[in-house]
């Protein structure tokens, strides 16, 4: 059948372009519009003034000027890259060797410990967050209580928010936590692919559990490999939610801030909506950066 | 949005197709115990916060306020869940999350399924250009666009209202939702419409008749996802919704969170736990068919 016939058959020439409309309409002027003004805004001066009503000034670069030359950007900068990759990392080496696990344990355990992943992947990000405050209570939370009893005794009234780097660290293992799930499945459902075949070849060549790993297994999952850890890495270099309630939990803004929190603290907070303008353009770039390559070989992918 | 599930399309044409599966291999006795009992500790990782969790929601005061933490909740008590619902916004911030959260399935639903038979059911100038759009917009980070949105809705006097904040969310789930969609269109053979044509129905007629009720499991599971999308997200909704009165239940938990701090967790457990409750089951119904709707919707071209 042709295409030609096809769209004639229903209705006129335009149908198809008439179906798109609304879908269209509303990602340009809740996507597309807001982007173009980003840009505009992270051009001019947009202060406090602007919010009661005096006219935005021109200013060209200057905000991207100043932020590149401000060693405090550069600093939240390094600090989000720095939690992204660790993140990820974690998450990915944590995610694939429970896959992997998971191939080896009887029928029964494995389904108790999907059911158990399952569990934490539905979990809403606000729940997450708040049971494990709850853990990580200072007083009355179990994490301190298990740690002291285990004769860790200066965990006793132990607060993990105020460190930077033990504000991370409860950070990570959140993140983590929540992350895992979803690496685990994708990387489980990638092992089943894997033929018997040549992971037998290998064995009656002789390779052992680890070089067949090294060098079967994980060439034939490579690509889901790369997908997950790139969206990984994509999640977390935007977190937010999670830093953000942290630091409403007793965090040091200033001392924990990553480009998200960054972000909402110059405009929202601030009022500085030019140069959170610039910031946010910043972390779009770096987005587009990383993705790339993954969006070239979905097209790709796609075909003509 | 789907930082709070991270459910994303995988281009699983990077799987090889229908191989046999890997055999498990059966390792010695010993060993396979200890196996087992590494998965049932990732098991114990995984589920206890969300059973710490519900555990606490049932603890009353002063069981939560002990030096002794109490691992079971029993006798238990539902005096937590009572303060949640009778002290604070609970009731209101619960009908504002209702709304949006309705509001953002029925329109990106609607909206979604237009745009997914266009691009499944017919060929267009410009589909290829949409369909890349959409794969594009999907990689743009909510976070870097608040800023921008919150000085639209603002200069739309839209800060504070459910139609603000349902037209960014409807943008944000709609890319994902066009795609699964039309992954579930593409599943349906346009042969069956074809026949039902020849028998002497109207296109329209056959579409309605024969593919739409074929399409049902898929709309229900996109909604689903819909669902979860909306009621869990948390920056936009922080950002749109600056007023108590009009906050969704995860700003509102973190709110109720801030006021009661070392004070009341287990209230605080169990707001979360209400909010949990709905996302969990509709996560557990919806879970192997959204992965399929993934599938083909990434594979098919």
């Amino acid at each position: 059948m042709t295409q030609s016939v096809r769209s004639t058959r229903l209705g006129g020439p335009f149908l198809p372009q008439g179906l798109l409309a609304p879908a269209i309409g509303v990602l340009a002027l809740a996507l597309a519009y807001p982007l173009g003004r980003q840009v505009l805004m992270s051009l001019q001066e947009y202060g406090l003034a602007q919010q009661f009503g005096e006219p935005a000034e021109w200013v060209g670069l200057a905000n991207y000027r100043a932020l590149v030359t401000d060693s405090y950007l550069w600093g939240v900068v390094a600090r989000s890259v720095a939690f992204c990759l660790v993140n990820a990392a974690v998450t990915m080496a944590l995610g694939v060797a429970v896959a992997v696990l998971l191939t080896t344990v009887s029928k029964v355990v494995r389904l108790i410990t999907q059911i158990g992943l399952l569990l934490a992947w539905a979990m809403p990000v606000l729940a997450v967050l708040t049971v494990w405050q709850w853990m990580f209570d200072t007083q009355y939370g179990v994490v301190n209580w298990l740690l002291s009893q285990g004769g860790l005794v200066q965990f006793q009234g132990h607060s993990w928010l105020i460190e930077p780097l033990s504000f991370y660290l409860v950070a990570t293992i959140i993140v983590v936590w929540m992350s895992v799930p979803f690496v685990v499945f994708t990387v489980y459902a990638g092992l089943m692919q894997v033929p018997a075949e040549t992971v037998e070849a290998a064995q009656i060549d002789g390779a052992g559990a680890w070089q067949r790993f090294r060098h079967v297994v994980v060439p034939a999952i490579r690509p889901v490999l790369l997908v997950v850890g790139l969206l990984q890495v994509i999640w977390d270099l935007r977190v937010f939610t999670q830093i953000y309630v942290l630091q409403e939990a007793g965090g040091v803004s200033r001392e924990t801030n990553l480009i998200g929190t960054y972000v909402y603290r110059l405009g929202i907070a601030e009022g500085d909506f030019g140069t959170a303008s610039a910031v946010a353009i910043f972390m779009l770039a770096l987005t587009v950066l990383l993705t790339f390559g993954y969006v070239r070989r979905m097209l790709r992918a796609e075909g003509p | 949005m789907s930082q709070t599930t991270k459910v994303a399309p995988t281009p699983s044409a990077a799987l090889p197709p229908s191989a046999p599966p890997m055999r498990r291999r059966r390792p010695r006795r010993g060993r396979q115990a200890g196996l087992d009992l590494l998965a049932l500790l990732v098991f114990a990782c995984a589920v206890f916060p969300v059973y710490w969790m519900v555990s606490s929601s049932f603890l009353p005061g002063n069981k939560i306020r002990a030096t002794e933490p109490t691992l079971f909740p029993a006798p238990g008590t539902l005096e937590n869940y009572r303060r949640v619902f009778t002290e604070g916004s609970f009731t209101s911030s619960l009908t504002v999350s209702l709304s949006v959260t309705a509001l953002t399935i029925v329109v990106a639903l609607v909206f979604a399924f237009l745009a997914a038979l266009a691009v499944s059911r017919f060929r267009f100038t410009g589909r290829k250009q949409f369909v890349l759009a959409v794969l594009v917009i999907q990689m743009i980070p909510a976070e870097g666009l608040f800023i921008s949105q919150y000085k639209m809705l603002e200069g739309w006097n839209l800060l504070n209202t459910v139609t603000g904040l349902t037209l960014v969310y409807v943008a944000g789930v709609l890319p994902f939702t066009i795609w699964t969609l039309r992954g579930f269109v593409d599943g349906v053979p346009i042969e069956l419409e074809e026949a039902a044509m020849t028998d002497g129905c109207s296109r329209p007629r056959a579409f309605f008749t024969i593919t739409f009720p074929l399409l049902a499991p898929g709309l229900v599971a996109t909604g689903i996802f819909g669902f979860i999308q909306a009621w869990n997200e948390f920056t936009l909704a922080l950002v749109v919704m600056t007023r108590p009165e009009n906050q969704t239940l995860p700003v509102w938990l973190r709110t109720f969170t801030d006021v009661n701090r070392g004070t009341d967790w287990g209230g605080i457990m169990a707001g979360s736990t209400l909010i949990a409750v709905p996302v969990v089951v509709f996560f557990l119904i919806v879970q192997g068919r959204l992965a399929s709707g993934l599938v083909s919707g990434a594979v098919k071209g």
